[in-house]
């Protein structure tokens, strides 16, 4: 009985979001695929097939070979962990740095405020691709990890301007005043009253993190600063390039890999956009404008009826 | 016969001056300055209301943010029980917090939107009264019932978008119960609810003051609650006290040219037909802006009774009638 | 003289997700030439709605599901997009409670008055704009001068009057003021009440004033209505309905603006909160807050009563002083 009602009430809320189904689709397709990868291919990604090299698609091989023998299939499923552990852990490192920084900055001000604003200024005005490729070719060919440590220390500014400007709003709102007078500790007003005020700040920022960093860790691998063992869509994409996929015609090499960056990116972002719907009520005018035109013709319709003399039955009156 | 007993104020000012540092049009402008507050002095009894009324921009609501210690005086003092506020430290400064409050103009934000009312007013209680669960649910019943929030188990466990303007209100007053607080600052607490709701909260107000005998500073800018509420008055006009003393004496025989604009402008049903406002028609029929440097009194170029005198000298306060202040020379 | 706009079981809805919310129900209510009516109410009460649907500025969700708004035997709601564009402002114009609302920040007051008469189509030459707009800012008490300023530069008295002038710059026949004063202070506020309602009987128009300030409204207006919760409950000449409310909730209005005359005696105000719109209860809408309230206000919604030169909806009505 319990578990009809969670149903019933989920299931509602993801009918009235379209948004939210299929990104939720989305990802779920993509996680269970890459974490349950021994359930959906039988062979390990390092695996090679004597013989079957840059195979094409066929009942054994979904997705066919790689130049190298590989399965492009287990290839994708495998290297999707790394690939979204990497994009998790560098997000998570983005985000937590952005909000140290952001809410000291915006609650403090002063010369805090000063301070801080200079240094993400300064971090910012330096672009950050170009930051990236240029810590990656001095450190040479790297690990995915160390890709993702790169780039959620070069990543956080955003963020903390954003965070900043919303914990400065949320300063001067008058029940942190009330907080304030009534003794309450800085730090505990920071992180009890102000933070949880910002929850749906904070989850859309480290999606939107999630998504950027799979998809600089991707774009740096593919450039060719990634590890050339490691198994990744990056790398998996670096491989067919260098090897000159696409020219000759290989293109389920790169199908795979590049087919789930987008599934994923295209999931986690429609899930954003939900989170700012739920967050932010106007924003759910749409499935009330439907509503509202269609009623609107059928009051035209009333309206010009009772304007030209036919009685109506709300009747005017005499 | 009472024996007459000698009042001790529980809150002072003493001189109290605000200035202000402005950043002026233009890039490479000095800064000018802005006196908010000049020469402030009152004093407030326990089981009293005192009302500051003025219009906006006056430095009615910059009085309650110095006392609140959201900033500190350029120069004045403000005492509590004789000890000067702005030197207070550690325990004595954790005892003034507890014995003086606020209660703020906007009740739709004062009440932290993610937390029940029995947060609100469990806090206080876990920082200045703490004692097991049983007795603070208790307390806190006892809170919210005074305030006339019933039942209180019911409205202890909304959220605050769940209750109407008054009601939130409401519960910003039991929270300042639920402190302990003996000195409240209510800076125009009835003006952003509906009309028919202000008299409640305002009652609320008076039977606090009578049976627990808080004393209230009320700010605003209405005269008619000023005279319903309060006991005693101050008139201030561009940070200047203009005119105080007894409510009655005040209101209905005004002294001060301010004063009696004020009291000519407020709607009254029961008047009929236009009426000439005592005031001369300035350009901009606004507060000026007082500066350190600024000579004379404040509303001369208002003021329709003003003399040469008025450019030079600001007047000195004196007394018109028993209980009845001014800073005017004529009156 | 005869009645300039007349409105007839006037209904607007609010299209929400859980069904439709009836912000306005039935409202008639007639203006006549050259006079004020004010309407009175709380929020919720659905006054700004029924200012904006006069001049069908009402936004989506909110729509006009019945009713007649009729000026100069026309029906408002028939006419077509064309015909609306040269009605409003011309026939009808609104001053809005925030001027910072209505000015555009980043433009000069020359320009705005500029635009105004451009697509009103009076005239496309500047000077003669110029000309027309000092001497609109002349009759409303602002120097000729202040027309180069932009909005932020003014106080917010000026500004509103500026807003005032703009709204009389096509000489409508009803000037619709929806909460002009509210962010003013009372002197600045009586000021300009007077300054409008001098203009009022130099130009002959009519005047439809919103506030929730009663004791305001009651000396500024010759008839006033009451709403509450999206109903009309009473309307009367304001003296009469100052001295003689009929309706227990005009009579509870009228109590709580304390007076700053005579005996400070203790007032209630009215108990209870505001109603819901979510859920209307059945029968007379004011049936929780009433301390008249009887058997049969919690089943049939009370019918009309004409009386002294007005009308109200209540069965057990108050009858403070006795008619002749």
């Amino acid at each position: 009985m319990v578990k009809k009602l969670l149903n019933s009430k989920i299931v509602k809320f993801l009918k009235d979001s379209p948004k939210t189904a299929v990104g939720l689709t989305l990802i779920l397709i993509v996680l269970i695929l890459t974490l349950g990868a021994k359930l959906f291919t039988p062979y390990g990604p390092m695996q090679t097939f004597d013989g079957l090299w840059r195979a094409a698609p066929s009942a054994d091989h979904i997705l066919g070979t790689t130049q190298a023998g590989k399965d492009v299939w287990t290839q994708t499923l495998y290297g999707g962990r790394v690939s979204i552990l990497v994009g998790i852990f560098a997000g998570s490192i983005a985000v937590l740095l952005s909000l140290i920084v952001g809410i000291t900055a915006g609650y403090f001000g002063g010369i805090v405020d000063n301070a801080i604003t200079t240094i993400i200024n300064i971090i910012m005005v330096i672009p950050q691709t170009v930051l990236l490729l240029i810590i990656a070719s001095m450190v040479g060919r790297i690990s995915p990890l160390a890709i993702g440590v790169i780039i959620g220390v070069t990543s956080w500014p955003w963020g903390a301007r954003i965070y900043r400007a919303q914990t400065m709003s949320l300063r001067n709102r008058e029940f942190i005043k009330s907080a304030e007078t009534l003794g309450e500790s800085k730090i505990r007003t920071l992180f009890v009253e102000i933070m949880p005020n910002m929850l749906s700040m904070i989850t859309s920022g480290f999606i939107g993190t999630l998504i950027y960093a799979i998809m600089a860790q991707s774009f740096i691998e593919f450039i060719g600063f990634g590890d050339r063992m490691s198994v990744t869509w990056g790398q998996m994409l670096n491989n067919a390039q260098t090897t000159g996929a696409l020219s000759s015609g290989v293109w389920w090499e790169i199908l795979g890999p590049s087919a789930f960056i987008i599934l994923f990116g295209a999931g986690l972002t429609l899930i954003n956009f939900s989170i700012d719907e739920l967050s932010n009520p106007k924003l759910r005018a749409q499935r009330i404008m439907r509503k509202y035109y269609k009623e609107k013709k059928a009051q035209e319709k009333l309206l010009r009826k009772q304007a030209t003399g036919f009685t109506s039955n709300e009747g005017g009156v005499k | 016969m009472e024996a007459q007993e000698i009042k001790k104020p529980i809150f002072s000012v003493k001189n109290v001056t605000m200035d202000f540092k402005v950043a002026r049009k233009g890039f490479l402008a000095k800064k000018s300055t802005i006196r908010a507050l000049n020469d402030i002095s009152f004093d407030l009894y326990p089981g009293e209301a005192l009302a500051i009324v003025g219009e906006s921009g006056c430095g009615k609501s910059t009085i309650c943010r110095i006392a609140m210690r959201f900033y500190e005086p350029t120069s004045g003092k403000m005492f509590f029980n004789n000890e000067n506020i702005h030197e207070l430290k550690g325990e004595k400064l954790k005892q003034y917090r507890q014995k003086s409050q606020m209660i703020f103009q906007d009740p739709f934000s004062s009440l932290n939107p993610l937390y029940n009312i029995y947060y609100h007013l469990k806090r206080p209680l876990e920082l200045y009264h703490p004692s097991d669960k049983e007795t603070m649910y208790k307390k806190m019943d006892e809170y919210l019932t005074m305030v006339g929030l019933t039942p209180p188990k019911e409205q202890g466990e909304k959220f605050p978008h769940q209750l109407s303007g008054g009601q939130k209100q409401r519960a910003y007053i039991a929270r300042v119960l639920a402190v302990g607080a003996d000195v409240i600052f209510a800076d125009e607490p009835t003006s952003m609810l509906d009309v028919s709701i202000r008299l409640g909260v305002l009652n609320l107000l008076n039977k606090l003051k009578r049976d627990l005998k808080k004393s209230f500073i009320y700010i605003t800018h209405d005269i008619a609650t000023a005279r319903y509420f309060a006991d005693r008055i101050i008139v201030l006009y561009a940070g200047h006290m203009v005119e105080w003393g007894d409510v009655d004496k005040v209101i209905c025989n005004p002294k001060h040219p301010y004063t009696k604009l004020l009291i000519a402008a407020a709607p009254d049903p029961e008047r009929e037909g236009k009426i000439d406002l005592p005031v001369i028609r300035d350009e901009d029929t606004e507060i000026r802006q007082w500066t350190p440097d600024s000579k004379g009194c404040p509303f001369r170029t208002r003021c329709p009774e003003a003399k040469e005198i008025c450019a030079r000298e600001c007047p000195e306060p004196r007394e018109v009638e028993a209980g009845q202040f001014i800073r005017c020379i004529h009156g | 003289m005869g009645s300039l706009l007349e409105v007839e079981n006037l209904c607007v809805d609010y299209i929400t997700e859980n069904g439709y919310v009836r912000a306005v129900d039935s409202v008639s209510f007639v203006i006549e030439e050259g006079k004020s009516l004010g309407l009175a109410g709380e929020s919720g009460c659905g006054k700004s709605t029924i200012a904006y649907s006069l001049m069908r500025l009402h936004r989506p969700p909110a729509l006009i599901t019945n009713g007649k708004i009729k000026m100069d035997g026309k029906d408002i709601l028939s006419l077509s997009e064309k015909e609306l564009q040269k009605f409003r402002w011309k026939k009808i114009s609104m001053v809005f409670q925030s001027a910072m609302n209505c000015l555009n920040p980043v433009v000069t007051l020359e320009k705005q008055f500029f635009e105004l008469y451009k697509t009103h189509g009076i005239t496309k030459n500047k000077k003669e704009s110029r000309k027309m707009a000092e001497e609109l800012l002349k009759i409303v008490g602002i120097p000729p001068e202040r027309l180069k300023d932009y909005p932020h530069q003014l106080s917010g008295g000026m500004r509103q009057r500026a807003v005032i002038a703009m709204a009389l710059a096509l000489k409508p026949r009803l000037l619709i003021l929806d909460e002009p004063t509210t962010a003013l202070d009372t002197v600045v506020q009586r000021d300009i009440l007077q300054k409008i309602y001098e203009l009022k009987e130099q130009f002959n128009f009519s005047i439809l004033f919103i506030t929730h300030d009663i004791s305001l409204m009651m000396e500024f207006c010759d008839t006033v209505a009451i709403m509450y919760a999206g109903k009309l409950v009473e309307q009367a000449p304001s003296m009469k309905i100052l001295k003689n409310p009929h309706h227990p909730y005009a009579y509870g209005l009228k109590n709580s603006f304390p007076s700053l005359q005579g005996e400070i005696k203790y007032m209630e105000g009215i108990p209870g909160i505001p109603l819901d719109l979510n859920c209307i209860p059945k029968g007379c809408r004011f049936q929780d807050r009433c301390f008249k309230a009887t058997k049969i206000c919690f089943e049939e919604e009370p019918g009309r009563s004409s009386r002294d030169g007005g009308f109200f909806y209540c069965h057990n009505p108050l009858e403070l002083v006795k008619e002749i």
